[in-house]
């Protein structure tokens, strides 16, 4: 079966979520994560938008944000954001999905500047619920365009802190009460985090793609992984759930 | 009351003005564009996850400082005009204030309730500690200090002309920016009898005591999305990302869709 990179990152996305969880959803590739994930191997996972919505669908019709009428329509609560943040305050939310433009070898996300603050090269959008899903979710998931520029030894400035400066127990000692990133999922491959903190490895490599490239692709130099792993293809009925909805 | 009265009187240069606050919904665009039309000057923009409309108001010059989570295009990217003028000051520098989504609405609810500050638990480790002077560490939390809106400027369903107003689907950060705020300007789709709204009082948004003007003014969110009347227009922000690529783009883009 043939496939597209996105539509792989989407299938392997939707596998972070378990049975159960409460999602905090966010846009793009994860809303159509969420989808497969409910519609397969996870069918009591609730979404969490902070907007201030809940649902435990997904939406029956085309999403350009998380606050369009098809993502309200058949919504379990439509809220206010602070109420939605008081559950993840309380450690109630799973899992998150986080967007940036780069994230570092500790798992670490920018998505506000490029440069020195005061005067950058590009000023990104900002954080919007990232920082908060990234310190006070259980745990979290980054999708990304498999680029050097996007996977950079140290982001210059931290907007949603995965293990900071990878030493173990960052988070711990800095007080961020959930647990961090644990996956980076990009176009090429899957990189994992020890559950104690610290850097990133190589977990798998998607099908037709080699340690090179993903070297040659990365801003950290990349270790050999233990057990050269591939990723797991999509499976017909998650590249059906996905094209019913893109 | 008619937009133009409204953001004469209450909308001055130089305030700091709440909108967007249901983030991607319900966004103040008709009044957006009356504040640019009218040359406001040295505005002080206040918002959670804000989507083209901040992105305008700098590019039209208007903003001298941005208080928000995110400014850019959420179904497109990045904004073009808050890159301009934060990389290279055109058509004007500006001050930003970096938020999440989480403590801007702290923020507001601090300015609510007449708080010094409130503690959090987010923001630890984030950078953001670094560029935002209202926010500081201590101990374990951090401390978000109040932001006061002069002005919250909210699009509704429904509303009536004292100011009873119902909105419905998410609402994110309206009912804190609306109690932090000096005073309320609620633009509304219907306006209607108060019996039909206060049958609902539960459902009312703000204290009329708050609100100074109501605006009937259909269609004041597009291209935003309004539950039960309307859906987003992704085809008008995919048409203003493109035109807004470059600043001659933009003002074009405004000349035709915002002054004429």
């Amino acid at each position: 079966m043939t496939y597209t990179e996105q539509e792989l990152m989407v299938a392997v996305a939707s596998r972070e979520i378990r049975d159960g969880d409460l999602v905090f959803v966010g846009m793009r590739l994860p809303i159509l994560a969420y989808a497969v994930a409910r519609s397969t191997h996870a069918p009591n996972a609730r979404g969490l938008f902070e907007v201030g919505l809940m649902r435990d669908s997904a939406a029956s019709a085309y999403l350009g944000t998380m606050g369009d009428p098809p993502n309200v329509d058949g919504a379990l609560w439509a809220t206010r954001m602070s109420n939605v943040m008081a559950l993840m305050a309380q450690g109630l939310v799973d899992l998150g999905f986080i967007g940036g433009a780069e994230v570092d070898r500790f798992g670490n996300l920018n998505t506000s500047y490029v440069g020195d603050p005061a005067h950058p090269t590009v000023k990104l959008p900002g954080s919007g619920g990232g920082a908060d899903i990234a310190i006070l979710s259980s745990r979290w998931v980054t999708l990304m365009t498999h680029e050097r520029r996007r996977l950079v030894d140290r982001v210059s400035f931290i907007t949603s802190p995965g293990h900071g400066d990878g030493t173990p127990g960052w988070r711990k000692r800095n007080g961020l009460l959930g647990g961090g990133p644990t996956a980076i999922i990009t176009t090429l491959c899957v990189f994992r985090f020890p559950p104690e903190g610290g850097a990133a490895y190589l977990d798998s490599i998607h099908p037709g793609h080699t340690l090179e490239e993903v070297r040659a692709a990365t801003g950290w130099d990349v270790e050999s992984p233990h057990h050269a792993r591939e990723t797991p293809p999509p499976t017909e009925a998650e590249i059906d759930e996905i094209r019913k909805r893109a | 009351m008619s937009m133009a009265e409204a953001v004469e009187r209450f909308v001055p240069d130089g305030a700091t003005v709440a909108m967007g606050t249901c983030l991607e919904p319900l966004i103040p665009f008709a009044a957006g564009h009356e504040m640019i039309r009218q040359g406001r000057r040295d505005l002080e923009l206040v918002g959670p996850i804000s989507d083209a409309l901040f992105d305008q108001l700098i590019g039209a010059g208007c903003v001298r400082r941005i208080t928000a989570a995110w400014v850019g295009n959420v179904s497109e990217g990045l904004g073009h005009c808050y890159r301009r003028a934060t990389e290279h000051g055109v058509p004007r520098s500006i001050e930003i204030h970096d938020h999440t989504n989480f403590s801007i609405s702290m923020a507001l609810w601090a300015a609510a309730w007449n708080a010094p500050y409130i503690p959090t638990r987010t923001l630890l480790g984030s950078d953001i500690l670094k560029t935002n002077p209202n926010l500081a560490v201590d101990g374990d939390a951090v401390r978000v200090a109040p932001v006061r809106p002069d002005v919250a400027i909210v699009h509704v369903q429904r509303c009536d002309a004292d100011g009873h107003a119902h909105a419905w689907g998410p609402l994110g950060i309206t009912e804190e920016a609306g109690l932090a705020a000096s005073r309320i300007v609620i633009t509304c789709e219907e306006l209607v009898d108060p019996a039909s709204l206060l049958k609902h009082p539960n459902r009312i948004l703000f204290p009329e005591t708050k609100v100074v003007a109501v605006v009937h003014e259909p269609g004041g969110a597009h291209p935003s999305p309004v539950q039960g009347y309307y859906g987003r227009d992704h085809a008008a922000y995919r048409e203003y990302a493109e035109a807004s690529r470059t600043q001659q783009g933009f003002e074009t883009w405004l000349r035709e869709r915002v002054l004429r």
